[in-house]
């Protein structure tokens, strides 16, 4: 028998997808500071949060904790489906494993399917911890389930096209820096973690954006238990923009 | 897997041109590629090898003219076509952070039929760096790496861009007997290179492009002989001298050694004399320096080789 004689094929669309987001979220979660990004600045910001808020004495009409591990959460998903993935794609143009993998059977829709199949594996992981940490620190939710992962999804839609935008305009290195500045711009004045009423009569900007929307969806859900749908709209209407200007602008080279 | 027709060569390029903004990449070329067999394109940097490669690929869609792979149209047909065929780009295509061996595993889930990575990361010397992160391996380790996920998928066709570029001697050897062995298997070779022994060696046939045109065709000996089969006899001569020709030297010794041979001037102290040699030539052309009062520094009698031939039909060096 010989060794190479050709047997063509392409392993069946739901395997290659498996194994490409398999990979993308093993090589995500081995990266120190996409790590750094994903969990422990979360975790810092609610441990953080919660501390601050007792000791200025912060009140709110829940408790601190439950205000903010909503907000923590959203900055979580924003993370990793904005900033983590944005990075990741840049240097995937720069290697030319896009372009490689332009000549493999996995076709565009799959490569997509698999990066969106890591950002949900990674965001599981980084609710788990981060749910963790929050019940430690005596986060009791009220859990309206239905709009917290519809704005988990809906937020992941969102920023990963915004994320996928920039890698596929930008070089790999102005991605890397213009994905964190956005990402920490919004941190801080983007109404994550921070609800809307934080920000004065700023907050009917912020509303619109998508870190806003987030934010709000999530403690709307696991505050009140309640489903937001104006926010959820927000962010499909981002996601529609983001989805339509990257599908004209993306270059897989 | 549905063949257009089995007796299709494996490529058929017909008047391709590409061109970029003012410069011709690829200018009216018209080759084929017989399948089962080892086929390289030979040419200098940016003589437009890349990019017919990447056109065979379905990277580019021809500007003009037409490119079928196993009888398919690249772009329209490109989902039949690409399990098919497999890829060596010129650089890259694996994540920075992955491991060699995880990445050749990852290559191959996304196939039928893999090849078993094991066997072909021992065949191809990938076992001691197999936990390397790709962005620490040497040149050539990384050039072993994207041969070995060209093959993983039992491809029918491999294009390989300047495979053995940055290769010591050893990992080149070992690339060209696994590439005669994949021609042995059945498995057609497309490789671009820059290097003549690797053409001479490895093709069963070759195509020399320069300026995105197809200038010869033909296997090493068919080249290398000139007039074709059967007319032996052609040799080269090397001749550096210590101080510049004197002008009209290349006519000169040309008419000294008679009307069958060529001289081509390659620098200010070096010609290249092709044409038939026979026992005499030697003597003629030392005489030919005392005439004209020039000082050998060196004599070289060699066989012609496919340099010789570039330079011939080009007036240029092949390599850089």
């Amino acid at each position: 028998m010989t060794t190479f004689t050709p047997q063509p094929g392409a392993a069946s669309l739901p395997r290659q997808v498996l194994a490409q987001a398999s990979m993308e979220a093993r090589l995500m979660l081995r990266n120190g500071e996409q790590l750094l990004l994903a969990v422990v600045i979360p975790v810092i910001v609610l441990i953080g949060g919660v501390q601050g808020a007792h000791r200025v004495g912060l009140t709110y009409d829940h408790a601190a904790v439950d205000v903010f591990t909503p907000g923590v959460l959203a900055l979580a998903v924003m993370s990793t489906a904005f900033t983590s993935l944005a990075i990741a794609t840049g240097f995937e143009r720069r290697y030319g494993v896009i372009k490689w993998l332009g000549a493999s059977p996995l076709p565009r829709s799959g490569l997509l399917a698999g990066k969106v199949g890591a950002l949900l594996l990674v965001e599981v992981l980084q609710v788990v911890v981060i749910s963790a940490v929050a019940l430690v620190l005596g986060w009791d939710p009220d859990p309206g389930v239905l709009g917290a992962v519809l704005a988990v999804v809906l937020g992941t839609a969102a920023f990963a096209s915004l994320g996928l935008l920039l890698a596929g305009a930008l070089r790999a290195e102005a991605t890397l820096a213009a994905a964190n500045l956005v990402y920490l711009l919004l941190l801080a004045g983007g109404a994550v973690v921070l609800p809307l009423s934080a920000y004065g009569s700023f907050g009917n900007v912020v509303q619109w954006l998508p870190s806003g929307a987030l934010g709000d969806a999530m403690r709307d859900a696991l505050l009140d238990g309640v489903t937001a749908w104006r926010d959820l709209a927000v962010l499909v209407g981002w996601a529609v923009v983001g989805t339509v200007l990257t599908a004209r602008t993306f270059k897989w080279e | 897997m549905s063949d257009a027709d089995p007796a299709d060569p494996a490529v058929r390029v017909d008047g391709l041109a590409m061109r970029y903004g003012d410069k011709v990449a690829v200018d009216d070329l018209t080759l084929t590629v017989e399948r089962r067999s080892i086929t390289a394109v030979l040419g200098p940097n940016g003589a437009g090898k890349t990019t017919t490669l990447e056109t065979c690929e379905g990277y580019r869609k021809p500007q003009s003219g037409t490119v079928r792979v196993l009888g398919l149209d690249p772009v329209r047909e490109r989902r039949d076509l690409l399990p098919r065929i497999g890829v060596m780009l010129q650089g890259g295509g694996a994540w920075s952070g992955v491991r060699a061996l995880e990445m050749l595993r990852h290559v191959a889930r996304l196939h039928a039929h893999p090849l078993d990575v094991g066997m072909l990361s021992d065949r191809l010397g990938l076992g001691e760096c197999g936990r390397t992160p790709y962005r620490r391996l040497s040149g050539g380790q990384q050039q072993r790496l994207g041969l070995a996920m060209a093959i993983v998928g039992r491809p029918e066709i491999v294009f390989v861009d300047e495979p053995t570029a940055g290769m010591d001697p050893q990992a080149r050897r070992t690339t060209w007997e696994l590439l005669e062995e994949l021609r042995a298997d059945g498995v057609t070779v497309v490789l671009t290179t820059h290097y003549m022994d690797e053409a001479e060696r490895l093709a069963d046939r070759i195509h020399i492009i320069d300026h995105g045109r197809l200038i010869a065709t033909g296997s090493p000996l068919e080249l290398t002989r000139g007039g074709g089969v059967g007319s032996a006899g052609i040799s080269t001569i090397r001749l550096v001298v210590t101080r510049p020709f004197p002008p009209g030297a290349p006519e000169s010794l040309r008419q000294a050694l008679g009307q069958d041979t060529e001289v081509t001037q390659l620098d200010q102290v070096s010609l290249l004399v092709t044409g038939p040699a026979d026992a005499s030539t030697l003597a003629k052309v030392s005489r030919w320096c005392e005439e004209n009062d020039v000082l050998p520094e060196s004599l070289a009698l060699g066989q012609r080789t496919l340099e010789d031939v570039f330079l011939e039909i080009t007036g240029r060096e092949l390599a850089p």
